[in-house]
């Protein structure tokens, strides 16, 4: 009987998959910022080394972060890239859940640049312009007030009358915090909007948090797609500036113009020297028992941070990745497991 | 007052006049519908039939010893030490000295030069020298890939105008390659290995493939028709032919047919939940999508079964059961053989389905880049365990590439997955009008 033999397949099917809990490749997620030079050097890797290619997943920082913190064993994560720094409370869950020893892997620079259609108007962006423009409420008068800006130049008057349209990345995104940080915040501060609202007794973390907050009246639109998103975004819509990777503005350059911020052109150059301000570091994080037990994870790593990929020359520089200048440090971190929390 | 038979009366003309105004909306209808499908059609091949060319640089690359085997002993593990970086130089001086032989000049740099081969060529020439020492210190004859804006520029993606704009090409790299195509040394040509090619990085979007993500669909399809037929046909069996009617079974019918119209993505979650979290099931493998979609295709399955069963005749029942067959022998004997093309193509259209179903995926691991070919079996990771992507997967993930040449290959994979539904779609049609009986 047919039926008879379909079924025995399928419990053969679950008495093997019962059994399957080892693997023997790599496996990555996290940082959508950070999957393409993850996914170059995953590449590289594999052509060179008798290692399986590693397995690059994408998601975002938290959620690549929170796959890390599942736990120790075969069906969880080895390594989580991450845009930003992994925070106190993600480190507490990972400990929670038996993740104690993680190696943080710091592998060079990203720029984030704001970009906008190469047939539009040119921009030379302060921090202060975006506070400007984005913020919800305004500090006016010891009062704060809704931002009613709806064209460039009410925000500066050497502007062009363009409307305010702005696509910036998701809270999900690393991206995300770290334009708060440098660009908004910093506006706010530059401004002395801050300073201000500190001087009408208002407390620090308050008035942080009443600069950071971005308009929700739809001058602002989060995307929490990838850059194609809003590059997308922005060739539908003429008047919209996006937020991008520096990376990703390198790759379609014939479609976007790059706006300076405070005078500064981005480029690999720039923020290596730290003339462009607004960068964040890129990370990955290694989960330190893991080594040892799935092949290949540790001259991956290795192999990542090395010079010929990750130095001035290599390919991730190439693609836009500002290559750390202190990278002999992070190779020494991989290459003796030195774990997040023991001191160096 | 007179009516004529002739002349339509008021009402007539009403009634004709609103039967009119119902065709001319049917047909606009069809109309919309139509043309809607046309241009996503359209917009599709314009974009995606140039995936299935590629351009090649033929070119003799000088293999010396010096450069690929240091050692002079032809030890391939020896030889692996050359990485595919020291291949690129090889490469680029094998390119310099064609483009001389062919008696042009040009202002690019050394660098500009090598950008306009793949940087997966490296890696074929390597893993041919190391699968072939002998090879060492001839001169052979390489058909390499170019780059990816070299390919765009033969498919009319790269214009000289978008090159001056870009910075990962030029106007002279494309003036120098349509020099070297007219001198027959570059080519495009239909490219098989679309087809057969591993996932590639954003910076090598020439040499991405759907090898993977064909294979990965195909132990889920495998999983899916072992799982959900047999689960399927034996529960609409026992529905339709044995279980009594009664509050229970109406809650179970009941239940069914709201499984089917449940959102995909929820099979996701409990898929991530009980097979990967729970049953610790690896993450990103055909298994564990093969589960999620057989659990989202087994209600589809179970109605359409017990519809075909439906359709058999209860004379066809009773006359087994009066020439003293038992229910099972009728069931077995008479009234599946004759709902055999029905159930089939339900099942067909339930995989089919399931063939294109990208959300619940996505929670599951699938959509990640992998360039292993799966293995069916391996004894660690175990039946189907080993990390793949499935086609709908991979077109949601090329269309998130910053390289403007994977759209292309996103709009490739999309006319691929679409062949593949329409084969399944053709062979359900055909089942139904070769076997299908009425009474």
């Amino acid at each position: 009987m047919s039926i008879m033999k379909l079924t025995a397949t399928t419990a053969a099917i679950a008495l093997t998959a019962t059994t399957a809990f080892a693997r023997d490749n790599v496996q990555v997620a996290g940082s959508s910022t950070v999957l393409p030079y993850a996914s170059i050097v995953a590449e590289v890797f594999g052509e060179n080394f008798d290692f399986p290619t590693p397995v690059i997943e994408s998601g975002g920082s938290s959620a690549g972060l929170k796959r890390f913190c599942e736990g120790v064993g075969a069906n969880t994560i080895d390594i989580a890239n991450a845009s930003r720094a992994i925070r106190p409370a993600e480190v507490e869950v990972c400990a929670d859940a038996g993740v104690t020893d993680i190696i943080e892997v710091r592998i060079g620079y990203d720029g984030i640049v704001f970009a906008s259609d190469i047939n539009g108007n040119s921009f030379e962006f302060t921090p202060e312009d975006w506070y400007k423009a984005l913020a919800n409420e305004h500090f006016i008068d010891g009062e704060l007030v809704a931002n009613t800006f709806e064209t460039w130049d009410q925000v500066n008057p050497d502007f062009p009358a363009q409307p305010i349209q702005a696509f910036i990345p998701g809270t999900k995104h690393g991206t995300r915090e770290v334009f708060e940080e440098k660009v908004i915040l910093a506006g706010c501060e530059e401004g002395g909007f801050f300073e201000a609202m500190l001087a009408a007794g208002v407390d620090e973390d308050t008035a942080e948090e009443k600069c950071m907050a971005i308009r929700t009246d739809g001058r602002s639109v989060d995307i929490d797609g990838d850059y194609t998103e809003t590059l997308a975004r922005i060739e539908a819509d003429a008047n919209g500036i996006g937020v991008f990777g520096l990376s990703f503005y390198e790759n379609n350059t014939n479609k976007l113009q790059v706006a300076t911020m405070s005078g500064v052109v981005p480029s690999t150059e720039t923020i290596a020297s730290g003339e462009y301000p607004v960068s964040r570091p890129l990370f990955f994080y290694i989960k330190a028992a893991h080594i040892g037990v799935i092949p290949g994870l540790k001259e991956f790593a290795e192999f990542f941070v090395s010079d010929d990929i990750a130095g001035p020359d290599g390919p991730l520089a190439e693609y836009g990745l500002v290559s750390d200048p202190e990278l002999m440090k992070v190779q020494e971190t991989v290459a003796n497991e030195v774990v997040m929390g023991s001191g160096s | 007052m007179k009516t004529s038979l002739l002349a339509a009366d008021a009402r007539t003309k009403k009634r004709n006049a609103a039967e009119k105004r119902f065709r001319a909306y049917g047909l606009s209808a069809i109309i919309v519908a139509m043309s809607a499908l046309l241009i996503l059609l359209t917009s599709v091949l314009v974009n995606g039939l140039s995936s299935f060319q590629q351009t090649f640089i033929t070119m003799d690359i000088e293999l010396a010893e010096e450069r690929v085997d240091k050692e002079g002993n032809r030890d391939p593990a020896e030889m692996a030490k050359t990485t595919t970086i020291g291949y690129n130089s090889i490469l680029r001086d094998a390119l310099i000295a064609t483009i001389e032989g062919e008696g042009l000049t040009t202002d690019l740099s050394n660098r500009d030069i090598a950008d306009m081969i793949s940087k997966e060529a490296s890696a074929t020439v390597r893993d041919r020298v190391l699968a072939n020492p002998d090879l060492v210190g001839q001169t052979v004859t390489f058909d390499v890939l170019a780059s990816g804006r070299i390919d765009g520029y033969f498919k009319g993606d790269v214009t000289l105008e978008s090159a001056a704009l870009d910075s990962n090409t030029s106007p002279e790299a494309l003036t120098l390659a349509q020099q070297l195509a007219d001198a027959g040394v570059i080519e495009t040509k239909f490219n098989w290995n679309f087809f057969i090619w591993p996932d590639a990085s954003v910076q090598r979007p020439e040499a991405a493939g759907l090898g993977v993500a064909i294979l990965g669909s195909l132990y889920m399809m495998i999983v899916v028709l072992v799982l959900a037929l047999p689960i399927g046909v034996a529960s609409s069996i026992y529905l339709e032919e044995f279980a009594p009617k009664n509050r229970i079974t109406d809650i179970i019918e009941v239940n069914i047919s709201n499984l089917a119209a449940v959102p995909s993505i929820v099979y996701g979650i409990l898929g991530l939940a009980i097979f990967i979290n729970f049953m610790e099931f690896n993450q990103s493998s055909p298994l564990v999508g093969g589960l999620v979609l057989t659990l989202m295709t087994l209600p589809t399955i179970i109605i359409s079964t017990r519809a075909a069963l439906k359709s058999v005749p209860p004379s066809i029942r009773d006359a087994a059961l009066g020439v003293g067959a038992s229910k099972m022998q009728s069931v077995f004997h008479h009234v599946l053989p004759l709902a055999a093309p029905g159930i089939l193509t339900g099942t067909i259209i339930g995989l089919a389905q399931a063939l294109g179903e990208t959300a619940p995926l996505l929670l599951i691991g699938m959509v990640a880049f992998v360039r292993e070919y799966p293995a069916a079996y391996t004894p660690e990771a175990g039946l189907f365990g080993e990390a793949s992507t499935a086609l709908p997967v991979q077109v949601f993930n090329w269309t998130q590439r910053s390289d403007p040449a994977f759209v292309e290959r996103a709009s490739g994979a999309i006319i691929t997955l679409l062949v593949f539904l329409l084969i399944m779609n053709a062979v359900a049609i055909y089942l139904r009008r070769r076997f299908e009986r009425r009474w």
